[in-house]
C-alpha cells in the first residue's frame, strides 16, 4: 500500500486503455481503484497551484491530461474546462484526459463552491493551458529554427504559419515535465478566434448516466469491502447510555461499533446492515434543547449572544424622514432548509495505521483533508480524498459527515467501509440552510428616488467564514480538537443596487442556530433578495410606480439594465403600479420582478414570473418564469443554461414547499411527504435568455438566478391579490392566511 | 429469525439470475445491485421518489418496496437491460440528445417510468408526462428537459 512504485505512464496507460474503450467519461478515482487493487499509490505528483505541471501534462500517444481540483457535480465542468483547456492549447476535447478531485492527483483549487468553478478555478487552467502552449510554441521555435512568432499552435502540433509539418506536442516534450510557472501575463487567444469556448458541446459523463454504466460514489465498492449504517440518537444532544448487542444476534455477521457516544452496525452486506440498524436496541438520554419551532424568529430576535456589524453604510446611514416621503417597514424570514439530496449521503474509506484513502462525493476533497488528517490522527501527506459524483448536494449536505462516519468505522473493523445514509439520516443531519431574519425599512418620495434604505439582519456567526461545523461522527466519538468546515458567506446582496441617498445594513451575528448550519446553494443570497426585492416592490407600490420602471430610474450599471429590459421584453411587460386591478379575481393573475447583480460583482440576473392565486385555496400556480442571464463570457451555452434552469426550478422548490420541520428534540420532516419538494406538474414554463459577452470574464452560473426567485414570485403573489408574502415557504395555508388579512 | 439462504429466480434484462439471501422480505433493490447492477438508486427506500424504479413484468414498480419473494419468477427490466451507449432505447437516446442529466441521480428511474408511459401511451401529451412521472423527484431542476426528451422520444418532440 505504501510503496510509490505506480509510474504516471502506466496510470496514463490505464487512462488511454479506458478512453479506447470508448468512455470519455473515465472517473481516474476508477483508476485510484486499480492502483489500490495493484497494490500501490500513485507517483507524487506537482500539487502546487502556481506550477505548470499541476495542471496539464502531455502524454506520449497525442492526449493530453487535465487535473482539475474543482469537481463535476452535474454543473458541467468535465466539458467546460475541457473547453478552456483546448482553446489556449489548441487540441481538440476529445484529446484531452480528466482527473479532478484527487488530493494526491490534482492541485487544490479550493472547495467547489460559491459559483466560482468556471470564474476562478476555470481561469487558472486558461492560464495553465496557455503557459502551456506559449512554451511548446518555444520548444518547436527552437527545433525548427524561426522565430515563435512564426509559429502557432493547433491541433495538438506547433506548425509554421505559413505551412510546412507542424511538431506534435508529445514530440517537443517527450516525457518531461514543464517545470515552469504559471504566467499570470500569458498571452490569452482572442476571444474572436475561438472555436471551443462558447460552443454547446455535450456533456461527456451525460450517456453513462442515461444507460446505467456511471459509477456513483453510492456504487462504488472495494475487495472485502463492509457495508455500515451508523445509528443517530433520537434527540440531536442525546448520550448514548448502554447498546444491546444481543438484539442483533440473529442477524449473521452483523457487528455493533460503539465508540463513546458514536453507534454504527456492520455487516458484510448492505441488506444486513440495514436490518441490523433497525433492529438494534440502544439506550440514549433525553435531550430537547432545541427552540419551539413556531417562534424560531423571535428566538432570533431575542438572542442576546450577539456582535453586531454594520456591512454598509452609504450616505448618513440612518432612515430619515423628509417631508413628501413614504416610510415603509416590514420583516422577512426564511425558514431552515435542507439540500433534501435526492441520493442519502454515501462513502468509502480504507483506513490503516499509517494511512487514509477516502472516497468521497464531497465539493471541498481538499479542503477536507486537514479535518480528516486531524480527527483520524494522522498526517496531512498521510491522507488522500478522492471523489467521485454523488447525488447533487449544492452546498454541503451529508457527503462529509458519511466520509467522517466511513473513516472511523473503517479504522475500527480493519477493513474497507462503506456508509450509506438512509433517507431519514439525510434529511434529519445533513447541515442546514440557516434561518434568517431581516427587518427592511425605507423612504421614498413620489418620483420613486429612494431617500433612505436599511437592511438589519439576524444571521448565526458561524456564517462569517469561522471554521465552525463540526462533523458527526467525530464529535459523536469524542475525538479531539476537531475542525469543521465552513458554511458561505449568506451576507451578501443585503442592500439594494438602486441608487439611494442613505443606506445602512446592519447584522447581528448570532452564536448559534438551533441547526448545524451549512452553505445551501447561493448560501443566504436567496433570503436577502427576496427581502430587498420584495422591499424594493414595497417603495415602488408607496411611490405609485411600475416596479420595473422604479428600477430602471435608480440603476447605472449597463448590464444590469440590459437583463431588466431583456427580461421586460421576454414578459412583454405592460407598464403600471402594482397591483393589478383585477385583484379581487377567484383566480387572481399576476406578474412579478426581481434583479440582481450577484454579490454585486458578478453575474446579472433579472426574472419576471406569472402566476395564478386560487383564492379560496390560497394555491400558487407559477405559469411561466422569464429569465435574462449575463454571465459574462459563456463557456459552454448549454451547461450555463442548465444551470439557470435547475436554478430557477430549484429555488422555486424551496420558497413555494421547504421548511425543515422539527420538535424540540430532533428534526421531524425526516422524508418526502414531510419535507416535499417541486414536483412535474408544479413546473412552469421557463423562457431563459442568455446574453453572451465572449469578451468579458466568465462569471458564475450556477447560484446567481437562484437569488431573484422567491422576490419576483412574491412580486407577482402581491400583483395578482395585493397581499404581501414576506414569510418563505409560501404554502397554501400561509397564502390564504395573507389573503385573508389583506 | 431464520438465517439460512434461500434462493430466488428472476428474470433479470432477458437473463435468468438467482439473488441469494436469509430474508425473503429483502427489497428487490438490493438484490439488483447486490448483483452489479447498479444503475438502480436507493433513493428513500419509502416508494417515495422514484429512484429505484424499475419495470417488473413490464409495469413500473419501486424496488426498495418489491420483495425479492414477490419477484420470484417474474421478469425485471433496469436501465442497463432497457439499452446501452451503442444501442440506446428511444427514451435514453432523447435523454442524451436534451443533456438531461445534471447529477443524474434520478435519471435510472426517469427513464424507466417514461419507456413504461410510452409503452402504455405511445404518443402522449405533456400533461400525461407530467402525470406519469409526478411520482419521480429531481433536485437539480431537470424537469423541463425530462419532458423535452420524452416528447421527443414519442415522436413529438420539436
Amino acid at each position: 500500500m505504501s510503496a510509490i512504485t505506480a509510474p504516471l505512464a502506466r496510470r496514463a496507460l490505464t487512462r488511454r486503455t479506458m478512453l479506447k474503450a470508448g468512455a470519455l467519461t473515465v472517473s481516474f478515482a476508477l483508476a485510484g481503484l486499480q492502483t489500490r487493487a495493484e497494490g500501490t499509490t500513485p507517483a507524487p505528483r506537482m500539487l502546487d497551484p502556481k506550477e505548470l505541471d499541476s495542471f496539464l501534462a502531455v502524454d506520449g500517444d497525442g492526449t493530453v491530461t487535465l487535473f482539475c481540483g474543482k469537481v463535476d457535480l452535474g454543473q458541467g465542468l468535465r466539458i467546460a474546462m475541457r473547453q478552456i483547456a483546448g482553446e489556449e492549447l489548441a487540441i481538440g476535447v476529445e484529446k484531452i484526459n480528466y482527473v479532478e478531485g484527487d488530493t494526491a492527483l490534482t492541485p487544490d483549487q479550493g472547495r467547489t463552491s460559491g459559483s466560482n468553478g468556471i470564474q476562478r478555478g476555470g481561469m487558472q487552467i486558461r492560464r495553465a493551458a496557455a503557459t502551456a502552449r506559449e512554451a511548446l510554441i518555444a520548444l518547436a521555435a527552437q527545433r525548427l529554427n524561426m522565430a515563435a512568432e512564426d509559429l502557432v499552435a493547433a491541433d495538438g502540433e506547433v506548425r509554421p504559419k505559413n505551412g510546412g509539418a507542424g511538431i506534435p506536442f508529445a514530440d517537443l516534450i517527450g516525457t518531461r515535465s514543464f517545470n515552469l510557472k504559471l504566467n499570470p501575463k500569458v498571452p490569452l487567444k482572442n476571444p474572436a478566434t475561438y472555436t471551443l469556448v462558447g460552443r454547446p458541446l455535450l456533456r461527456p459523463d451525460v450517456p453513462a448516466k442515461c444507460t446505467g454504466t456511471f459509477t456513483y460514489m453510492q456504487d462504488f465498492s472495494l475487495p472485502d469491502m463492509a457495508h455500515a449504517r451508523v445509528i443517530r440518537p433520537p434527540a440531536i444532544g442525546a448520550k448514548l447510555i448502554a447498546v444491546d448487542e444481543a438484539s442483533i444476534k440473529n442477524l449473521p455477521g452483523a457487528k455493533v461499533v460503539r465508540i463513546k457516544d458514536f453507534l454504527a452496525v456492520v455487516a458484510d452486506d448492505e441488506w444486513a446492515a440495514v436490518r441490523a440498524s433497525r433492529a438494534l436496541h440502544a439506550q440514549w438520554t433525553s435531550w430537547s434543547g432545541l427552540p419551539e419551532q413556531d417562534k424560531l424568529a423571535a428566538t432570533l430576535r431575542a438572542d442576546r449572544d450577539i456582535t453586531d456589524e454594520v456591512l454598509v453604510a452609504r450616505g448618513r446611514g440612518a432612515v430619515g424622514n423628509p417631508p413628501g416621503a413614504m416610510t415603509r417597514s416590514a420583516t422577512y424570514f426564511w425558514p431552515m432548509q435542507s439540500h433534501a439530496s435526492i441520493g442519502p449521503s454515501c462513502a468509502v474509506a480504507d483506513v490503516t495505521d499509517d494511512s487514509a484513502t477516502v472516497w468521497t462525493a464531497s465539493q471541498g476533497t481538499h479542503g477536507n483533508r486537514k479535518t480528516f488528517a486531524h480527527f483520524l490522527g494522522l498526517p496531512e501527506e498521510a491522507v488522500r480524498l478522492i471523489y467521485l459524483d454523488g447525488a447533487g448536494c449544492y452546498g454541503m449536505n451529508g457527503h462529509e459527515d458519511a466520509a467522517a462516519d466511513a473513516a472511523i468505522l473503517a479504522r475500527a473493523v480493519g477493513r474497507p467501509v462503506r456508509v450509506q445514509w438512509s433517507r431519514e439520516d439525510e434529511h434529519g443531519w445533513d447541515p442546514k440552510g440557516p434561518p434568517q431574519l431581516l427587518d427592511m425599512s425605507g423612504a421614498v418620495d413620489p418620483s420613486g428616488r429612494i431617500l433612505a434604505w436599511r437592511t438589519e439582519m439576524w444571521l448565526p456567526q458561524t456564517t462569517r467564514g469561522l471554521p465552525d461545523i463540526p462533523l458527526l461522527a467525530p464529535v459523536a466519538a469524542g475525538l479531539d480538537d476537531v475542525r469543521g468546515l465552513q458554511p458561505g458567506l449568506i451576507s451578501q446582496n443585503a442592500d439594494p443596487p438602486y441608487a439611494a441617498d442613505n443606506v445602512q445594513v446592519l447584522v447581528h451575528w448570532l452564536k448559534d442556530t438551533p441547526l448545524r448550519p451549512a452553505p445551501i446553494r447561493s448560501p443566504g443570497k436567496p433570503a436577502n433578495c427576496f427581502a430587498v426585492e420584495s422591499f424594493t416592490d414595497e417603495l415602488a407600490a408607496a411611490a405609485g410606480l411600475d416596479p420595473i420602471e422604479f428600477r430602471l430610474r435608480g440603476l447605472e450599471d449597463k448590464r444590469g439594465t440590459e437583463v431588466i429590459r431583456r427580461t421586460a421584453a421576454l414578459m412583454n411587460w405592460q407598464s403600471r403600479p402594482s397591483p393589478s386591478p383585477n385583484r379581487n379575481a377567484a383566480l387572481a393573475h399576476g406578474r412579478g420582478f426581481a434583479y440582481v447583480h450577484y454579490k454585486h460583482s458578478e453575474s446579472y440576473v433579472a426574472m419576471g414570473m406569472e402566476v395564478a392565486v386560487e383564492r379560496s385555496s390560497g394555491r400558487i400556480k407559477v405559469e411561466r418564469v422569464a429569465c435574462a442571464f449575463d454571465c459574462g463570457q459563456i463557456i459552454n451555452p448549454d451547461g450555463a443554461r442548465a444551470q439557470v434552469e435547475g436554478s430557477i426550478l430549484q429555488t422555486l422548490s424551496r420558497a413555494l414547499m421547504e421548511e425543515v420541520q422539527f420538535d424540540r428534540s430532533r428534526v421531524t420532516s425526516v422524508d418526502w411527504s414531510s419535507y416535499p419538494i417541486l414536483r412535474f406538474p408544479d413546473v412552469p414554463k421557463l423562457d431563459i435568455v442568455l446574453i453572451d459577452r465572449p469578451t468579458e470574464p466568465p462569471l458564475g452560473a450556477g447560484e446567481a438566478a437562484c437569488t431573484t426567485v422567491a422576490a419576483a414570485l412574491a412580486n407577482a403573489v402581491f400583483d395578482a391579490t395585493g397581499a404581501r408574502l414576506r414569510t418563505v415557504p409560501f404554502t397554501p395555508e400561509r397564502v390564504k392566511a395573507t389573503l385573508n388579512g389583506v | 429469525m431464520a438465517s439460512e439462504i434461500a434462493r430466488y429466480r428472476v428474470r433479470i434484462n432477458g437473463v435468468e439470475r438467482t439473488i441469494e439471501s436469509s430474508d425473503p422480505d429483502q427489497p428487490l433493490l438490493y438484490g439488483l445491485r447486490g448483483l452489479g447492477l447498479t444503475a438502480t438508486k436507493f433513493g428513500c427506500g419509502l416508494g417515495q421518489c422514484g429512484a429505484c424504479s424499475v419495470l417488473l413484468d413490464g409495469r413500473p414498480t419501486r424496488s426498495c418496496l418489491e420483495t425479492i419473494a414477490n419477484a420470484q419468477g417474474k421478469s425485471v427490466v433496469t436501465l442497463e437491460g432497457l439499452g446501452s451507449i451503442a444501442a440506446p432505447h428511444p427514451v435514453q437516446a432523447a435523454f442524451i440528445k436534451e443533456q438531461v442529466p445534471q447529477c443524474g441521480y434520478c435519471t435510472s428511474g426517469m427513464i424507466i417510468s417514461a419507456a413504461a408511459l410510452l409503452a402504455e401511451k405511445p404518443k402522449p401529451t405533456e400533461d400525461d408526462i407530467r402525470a406519469a412521472l409526478a411520482g419521480n423527484l429531481c433536485r437539480c431542476g431537470t424537469h423541463v428537459r425530462v419532458v423535452r426528451a420524452v416528447m421527443s422520444a414519442s415522436g413529438r418532440g420539436g
